[in-house]
């Protein structure tokens, strides 16, 4: 007992990360918010829709238009004439489908805040059952790490459940695999309403790596209504807190 | 003995046109008397080729680091099943029955693997009609009768954050008689897209094959591909696969410690553990922007280098990390009420976990010396060595003293390469795949042996590809060491396992 309060005093010390009052530390190499060129002729912009394995790049007369839902961010993405990650902006999160498209000089789109009559019949507090549906245990694991000491999600009122009964909402990840729709609808089903869904990572969004495979869904939102859509393959924990944030109205 | 077997080392290839189909009963007998003589089954799988059916069987030597692989032809809807002499195979058979609707045989536990349909259409193992969906979790479980005897059924939604799988307890009170684990939820057909690949997304569907082993399964792929086309990665890049791979352990262990002790109410070291574990997985991110090391591969070496600024901090937080993981473990050892927890609990006796053909921390725990990084060296582990660590009794304790133990050794070696980082290249450029030929590549990821298996076509494109994660050869381990063990260790004992339903359901 006295061995333990020794070692959290002295060499594991108080951890929990100022964020989002302070800024949150990312890796140099992040790959984030992208960037999509705007200069590009039709020919370039057609060339560099065309190299994307995941088609989540489209061009329209020049103009270029990047998915993020269908995004895996890769390190060597072959369109990078006209994409770059190297914005170290990891505030991914948006409130619909249409936001997740990125064009260039168009707004960076955000998260918005629940609608007041949900923000008040929550509360201050969120509760949310996990389900993983096809998931690769990466989104799982930067999910469950939030609730770790040095995000401490418990601080923002927000709390993984272990019964629907007691959750506000559905936190999905996983490209809904044919052999857990089932599980994952009645989960939802057993959620009192009004219950919010929130799709974390690329593969709840539009199947991610393995969209085109018969065995799982196109997207979440093709079998539920989606609030909150959380891009990346696995999103960056800091993405994922950051939309959850916005939702409940913590960060403006 | 091996005049059957087409003996070849780990990233290596066979020409497919040398692998003369042996009659069934020379096939069977290979394995009962190999699998008798301490080789293992790494892969057991079916390709199917018009009416029939291949087997192939690759089979994994105790020593000289030396597999062996072979093929019989199957022509009818039947096959002799071995599982009841050779445990060990009972889950491949199986596997192959759903796959290609053969039926095994004298096999004594013949149920579904993932609840997916042949892809032989028309032809299905239980004989279930095709006009009806498969419902998956829905067959005969095993199941004791008698007073006070009750049935508890947990999933597939679990209280956690976890991934999804059904388990049926048979108890009498707190007692388990047996546990038994149905998997298939996590299905999404990786093994069906890489049919007829490479292909540009073929890395990335790999590298979520089980997410949080993104580098052990990356890392074999690769090296299938590099067997293919004779391509030898440069010294920096298996020096740099190398540190990822340990980094990968390394943030895997701390979780599964920290869980552990969560698991027996000790809060600091789960609480000290989960954020530690957040450190190594940035520092995976430091090598390549991702805390999971997606990106960092690529067939032919890696992404990205590491220059001595980079290689400088890596050094430093490894020591960092070190002295507040030893912090962290160290309360374990030295708290009774903890120990008492683990120590007896869930145990598995080596000869079960043999005979199971248990891999990774799960068998070492028992005492079995198995690692592919010593047994079948690859890339960097071909010049500098990791020690193995064992431990004897089986149990949760042992299970947690061989993670703690392997991550101390990680931690040695990380610091070792990326002090002396070879400098020069880290891709090299990558040639055609040889067609017609069956490539092999193991790879030891932290919960243990990871094989694929590859066969090309005479265009080079994969024909057939199959993937083995470690969670194939151990959850009946797990479900091992619930015997008589109380429901409520079920947790603890899961947690000291940590097997990928994923990497199983593929």
């Amino acid at each position: 007992m006295l061995r333990a309060l020794k070692e959290r005093l002295t060499i594991q010390g108080y951890r929990t990360m100022s964020y989002p009052d302070g800024p949150v530390t990312l890796p140099e190499r992040f790959r984030g918010y992208p960037q999509v060129a705007d200069s590009l002729g039709p020919e370039q912009a057609a060339a560099c829709a065309a190299v994307c394995p995941w088609q989540a790049l489209a061009a329209d007369a020049g103009q270029l238009t990047l998915d993020m839902g269908r995004c895996l961010f890769c390190a060597d993405c072959p369109a990078s004439t006209g994409v770059s990650f190297a914005t170290n902006d990891h505030c991914l999160a948006t409130s619909s489908r249409e936001e997740l498209l990125v064009r260039a000089g168009e707004p960076h789109h955000y998260a918005r805040p629940l609608a007041p009559d949900l923000k008040k019949l929550f509360g201050r507090s969120l509760k949310f059952r996990e389900v993983s549906a096809g998931g690769c245990n990466a989104c799982e694991a930067d999910s469950n790490v939030l609730t770790t000491i040095g995000w401490d999600l418990g601080r923002f009122g927000i709390q993984f459940v272990a019964s629907p009964r007691h959750a506000d909402g559905i936190w999905v990840t996983g490209p809904v695999s044919e052999n857990m729709r089932e599980a994952l609808l009645k989960t939802w089903e057993a959620i009192p309403a009004p219950r919010i869904v929130i799709a974390c990572g690329s593969c709840a969004i539009s199947g991610g790596p393995f969209a085109g495979s018969p065995q799982v869904s196109t997207g979440l939102d093709s079998l539920l209504p989606v609030d909150l859509y959380i891009p990346g393959c696995p999103p960056h924990p800091a993405t994922i807190l950051e939309g959850v944030l916005r939702l409940q109205g913590r960060i403006k | 003995m091996n005049d059957t077997l087409r003996l070849l080392g780990n990233g290596q290839t066979v020409a497919l046109a040398d692998l003369t189909p042996l009659p069934h009963d020379h096939f069977l007998e290979t394995i009962s008397n190999h699998t008798a003589h301490g080789w293992r089954v790494s892969s057991y799988c079916g390709v199917p080729d018009g009416e029939a059916t291949v087997l192939y069987c690759l089979l994994a030597s105790p020593m000289d680091g030396l597999l062996g692989v072979m093929r019989t032809v199957c022509s009818g809807n039947s096959f002799p099943s071995l599982a009841a002499h050779c445990p060990q195979l009972q889950l491949f058979e199986r596997e192959i029955a759903e796959q290609c609707g053969i039926v095994f045989e004298g096999h004594p536990w013949f149920k579904p693997v993932r609840f997916v349909r042949s892809c032989c259409p028309g032809r299905d193992a239980w004989g279930r009609p095709a006009d009806q969906p498969l419902q998956v979790g829905v067959m005969d479980y095993y199941r004791v009768e008698g007073e006070e005897v009750h049935e508890v059924a947990v999933g597939p939604v679990h209280a956690g954050v976890i991934e999804p799988g059904h388990f049926r307890f048979q108890c009498y009170g707190e007692q388990v008689f047996h546990l038994e684990i149905s998997l298939g939820y996590q299905h999404r057909g990786i093994e069906q897209l890489l049919r007829g690949g490479p292909f540009p997304r073929t890395l990335r569907q790999v590298e979520a094959l089980a997410g949080d082993t993104s580098i052990g399964h990356g890392q074999a792929y690769c090296m299938v591909l590099e067997a293919l086309s004779r391509t030898r990665p440069p010294a920096a890049a298996e020096a740099l696969r190398g540190i990822a791979l340990e980094l990968e352990r390394l943030a895997n262990h701390t979780g599964d410690m920290g869980a552990i002790a969560g698991d027996v109410g000790y809060l600091p070291t789960a609480s000290f553990c989960g954020r530690i574990r957040g450190d190594f997985l940035n520092m995976s991110a430091l090598l390549c922007g991702s805390r999971f090391g997606r990106g960092l591969l690529t067939p032919g070496g890696v992404l990205f280098d590491l220059d001595q600024r980079l290689r400088d901090d890596l050094y430093q937080r490894l020591e960092i990390g070190r002295r507040e993981l030893t912090s962290a473990i160290e309360l374990l050892w030295g708290t009774p009420s903890v120990m008492s927890r683990l120590e007896g609990t869930g145990p598995v006796a080596p000869d079960a976990a043999r005979e199971l053909g248990l891999v990774g921390p799960a068998a070492r725990a028992c005492g079995l010396k198995r690692d592919v990084r010593s047994d079948y060296p690859f890339g960097i582990y071909r010049m500098a060595q990791v020690p193995i660590v064992t431990a004897f009794h089986g149990d949760v304790c042992s299970r947690t003293l061989v993670r703690w133990q392997e991550a101390q050794k990680s931690l040695d070696f990380c610091q070792e390469q990326v002090s002396h980082l070879p400098s020069g290249r880290y891709v090299a450029e990558m040639k055609p795949l040889q067609g017609g030929q069956l490539a092999v590549a193991l790879t030891e990821g932290w919960r243990g042996e990871i094989c694929h298996l590859a066969m090309t076509d005479e265009q080079g494109r994969f024909g057939y590809y199959k993937v083995t994660d470690p969670s194939f050869h151990n959850w009946s381990g797990l479900a091992l060491a619930l015997r008589g063990e109380q429901i409520s260790d079920f947790p603890l004992c899961n947690k000291s396992f940590n097997l990928s339903y994923c990497g199983f359901d593929l």
